[in-house]
């Protein structure tokens, strides 16, 4: 272990801003229950009502876990944020594991370090801390909010102990993962597995008899009951979990050669399958994860939001603000619910196709490239079949976000009627997204170095529709937003001219970024 | 104009912002020729190669490969090319044999026999994914892939700066047999041995300019060779023999370096004196820079 704090202080100095991020976006997280649940309800009485509504909906447990005190702040902001929250730090504890274990091993760039005079477990020990710290940042600063906010000071520091807690069991699992498997990509693949097991087996129990939630490292966070009959034992299994599975990450460190895996990695095939033959068959093979995977997700939130709509009328209260804010203009509840649902799923989506127009600059900074290039197939083909896959996987993540919202709303409500109208409305939203991934595209057809402003499109579209009106942002600048443009399906009909006029612009970006491709150099 | 020769360059300029990356470079290449292109790291030659390749647009000058303009038809004469980097990274979730095949189906067609033949002599797995190979075995997947595809033109980027002594001759017999077929070679290094095992005729690329250029005989001139012996009796008028510089005389002991093209003369002289001993080395490319051009090169990159 020689020679760990070296090692700690250079991982805690690689990551201080990531998890700066990751604490404040979690603290949002919970915070932002607060505020919204003290705007929305007018009354008491009102919330007993939503609340009664809430604890009576299996889909909402599913997805928050055991409804305890929801007529109360306190006892909503830890409903509806610890699931998530716990899975945010596991997801964080996974990446700050991995980047400084199988990672840097995966690449050999560890080798010039280990070859110091450091014990051989250093790394992986200082990993582990590094992790358990930036556990600590997310629960203090949690902690910290909930208490500033007026919430109980005792239950409010135990909603960020037993987030810490949690974090640090799934920090030791990651760490357990890296030692099974050789690739980075393939480690993330089983402590992701970890954690959305851990996340399924807490929502079978909560909406059973309970049991499966003690099998659950969530279930465990959630059996604290912060804000309704505080306890702290249940925090002891998490720790107790942590030790058993850093124990078991140390002996199977000690049993594995560096660079190697408990298991060893797969041989693929000798030969490439007969698509895997020009610009299209490549750009396919290479986005294809995420395109599916990003339909299955969307097709998963879809059924979420698509299983809460009968029940839209009972949530949202009475009072002036929270009718206001779901009407949208419409007069029907539940359609208006449905439309604010679909620009919302279409706005995820556009984190799909931005990060798909991303990928031709990963593969130019990865130089696979001028390899590919230098080849017979046209650099515009090459772009082009790059362009294709984001259209067709926009397209897929929107119909499949709609298809989850017809099928969850028919699992409820046990009617058909509304499959087609619900399915297929998200698509209109197609021209819009393909706006941001546009921008993009002609960022990059410039440049490839003027990609780090991707992003911002999307998130100038995500503040006008959630914070349009309430900050009051002139309308010329709200304007700029492509989703400001469309209609509200389907509490509204389409307005085909105004789907026109979006897509127009998302083909001129596009084309204006092939242009600019075709003239500039190559890294 | 230039239809005997596939590579043809003439006061080629590219800029990078104020910095002139190439400075009015010349450069030729015939069909059956390998062709050396030598310089220090830094010179441009990965900056001629990629304006050969149309991946960089040229400032000035004139580039034309197979007589025709490698910018605007870029996709078409790279039909009859393949290149191999001289840093290759591959796909981290392809297979070295997926690699193989696609950039044979992307350049056109792959030889299915030379492609198992090149898999059997590189001693490569093909089953192993991108991220799962050493340098060498990268380099080895890019190699393959460039040897089994059906070409008039290899351009080679510092091509065996991973490869094991074993497999960098294999490589030479590969490129051998392929000049031997008419094909044309452009053979970048930094490092002289590696191009005279293979070159046919060199160019020495410097700051963006080419220095020398001509067969390696030519370049004879250039070379000095060092030489130490230990003789039987002082060796009288030795000093005296053209070509011979930096003498060092230590009793039987002699160290001493002389022009290439005078080596006969030199060596008479020490055999006429009786030889006990003799090693001889040839320069490396830093004393060649360092001895006709002036200033040291730096190692960058």
């Amino acid at each position: 272990m020689t020679g760990w704090p070296a090692f700690l202080r250079l991982f805690l100095r690689r990551d201080r801003w990531m998890v700066l991020w990751w604490g404040l976006g979690t603290m949002l997280l919970y915070v932002s229950q607060a505020v919204s649940v003290d705007g929305l309800y007018a009354t008491q009485e009102e919330f007993d009502r939503a609340a009664a509504s809430m604890a009576s909906n299996a889909a909402f447990i599913a997805m928050a876990g055991p409804a305890r005190a929801l007529n109360t702040t306190g006892g909503q902001v830890f409903w509806q944020a610890s699931a998530f929250g716990a899975v945010v730090a596991g997801l964080m504890s996974m990446f700050l594991v991995g980047r400084h274990t199988r990672a840097e091993e995966e690449t050999g760039r560890d080798e010039l370090l280990r070859a110091t005079a450091v014990g051989r477990l250093a790394p992986s020990a200082a990993a582990l801390l590094n992790a358990f710290v930036a556990n600590v940042v997310l629960g203090v600063l949690v902690a910290g909010s909930l208490v500033l906010y007026g919430l109980a000071a005792a239950d409010s520091v135990a909603t960020g102990v037993g987030l810490t807690s949690a974090g640090w069991f799934f920090s030791a699992t990651a760490l357990v993962a890296a030692q099974l498997v050789t690739s980075t990509r393939a480690m993330y693949g089983v402590a992701g597995i970890v954690i959305a097991v851990s996340y399924v087996l807490r929502a079978v129990g909560d909406v059973g008899n309970g049991l499966a939630s003690w099998l659950s490292p969530i279930g465990w966070y959630q059996a604290m009951h912060p804000f309704s009959g505080l306890r702290w034992w249940p925090a002891l299994l998490l720790l107790g979990g942590t030790a058993v599975a850093a124990t078991l990450a140390w002996r199977l460190f000690d049993r594995r050669g560096y660079g190697s895996g408990v298991f060893a990695a797969r041989p693929g095939p000798a030969r490439a399958p007969a698509y895997l033959s020009g610009g299209y068959g490549l750009a396919w093979r290479l986005q294809r994860a995420p395109i599916l995977s990003w339909a299955a997700g969307m097709l998963a939130l879809g059924l979420v939001y698509g299983s809460m709509g009968n029940d839209v009328e009972d949530l949202i209260g009475d009072s002036e603000t929270s009718q206001q804010v779901f009407l949208q203009g419409s007069t029907d509840l539940v359609q208006a619910f449905y439309a604010t649902s679909m620009v919302m799923l279409a706005l995820i989506v556009g984190g799909f196709a931005i990060s798909s127009t991303l990928r031709p600059r990963g593969e130019e900074d990865g130089g696979h490239l001028e390899v590919v290039l230098a080849t017979a197939l046209p650099r515009s083909r090459w772009l082009l079949a790059h362009v294709v896959m984001t259209v067709a996987g926009t397209a897929l993540a929107l119909l499949a976000s709609g298809v989850g919202l017809a099928v969850g709303y028919s699992l409820v409500t046990g009617s058909s009627d509304e499959l087609w109208h619900l399915s297929l409305p998200p698509l209109q939203y197609a021209p819009a997204v393909l706006v941001l991934s546009g921008v993009a595209r002609l960022l990059y057809g410039v440049s490839p170095r003027l990609m780090v402003l991707a992003w911002l499109p999307l998130v100038l579209a995500a503040v006008v529709m959630l914070f349009g009106d309430l900050l009051k942002i002139p309308q010329w600048a709200q304007d700029l937003s492509p989703f400001e443009h469309l209609a509200l399906v389907p509490a509204q009909d389409v307005d085909w001219a105004a789907v026109a006029g979006v897509a127009a612009i998302a083909v001129a970006l596009s084309v204006a970024g092939q242009l600019a491709f075709r003239r500039r150099d190559i890294h | 104009m230039t239809d005997e020769h596939v590579i043809d360059i003439r006061g080629l300029v590219k800029r990078f912002g104020s910095f002139r990356a190439l400075d009015g470079l010349d450069l030729a290449v015939g069909p059956g020729e390998v062709h050396g292109f030598l310089g220090p790291n830094g010179a441009g030659k990965s900056t001629t190669i990629r304006v050969l390749l149309g991946l960089l647009r040229k400032d000035g000058g004139e580039a034309r490969l197979f007589g025709g303009d490698p910018w605007r038809e870029a996709a078409a004469l790279h039909r009859r090319l393949a290149y191999v980097p001289g840093d290759v990274n591959l796909w981290p979730n392809l297979t070295g044999g997926e690699v193989i095949d696609l950039l044979g189906r992307l350049r056109g067609g792959i030889d299915e026999a030379r492609r198992a033949e090149l898999i059997e002599a590189f001693e490569l797995d093909p089953t192993k994914k991108g991220r799962a190979y050493s340098k060498g075995n990268r380099q080895k997947v890019a190699l393959v892939a460039a040897l089994a595809s059906d070409v008039e033109l290899l351009v080679l980027d510092e091509p065996t700066s991973g490869l094991d002594p074993l497999m960098e001759s294999v490589f030479q017999r590969y490129v051998d047999a392929f000049r031997d077929r008419g094909h044309a070679v452009l053979l970048s290094s930094h490092i002289l041995a590696e191009v005279e095992e293979l070159a046919d005729r060199v160019s020495i690329i410097r700051a963006g300019k080419v220095v020398e250029s001509g067969s390696l005989a030519d370049l004879r001139h250039l070379t000095r060779t060092s030489v130490s012996a230990e003789l039987e009796r002082p060796a009288a008028g030795l000093a005296a023999v053209p070509g011979v510089h930096d003498l060092v005389v230590e009793g039987e002991r002699v160290r001493f370096q002389v022009d290439t093209a005078q080596l006969d003369a030199a060596l008479s002289t020490l055999l006429s004196a009786g030889v006990r001993t003799l090693a001889s080395q040839p320069p490396t490319l830093e004393e060649l820079f360092l001895r006709h051009y002036g200033d040291p090169v730096e190692a960058t990159e």
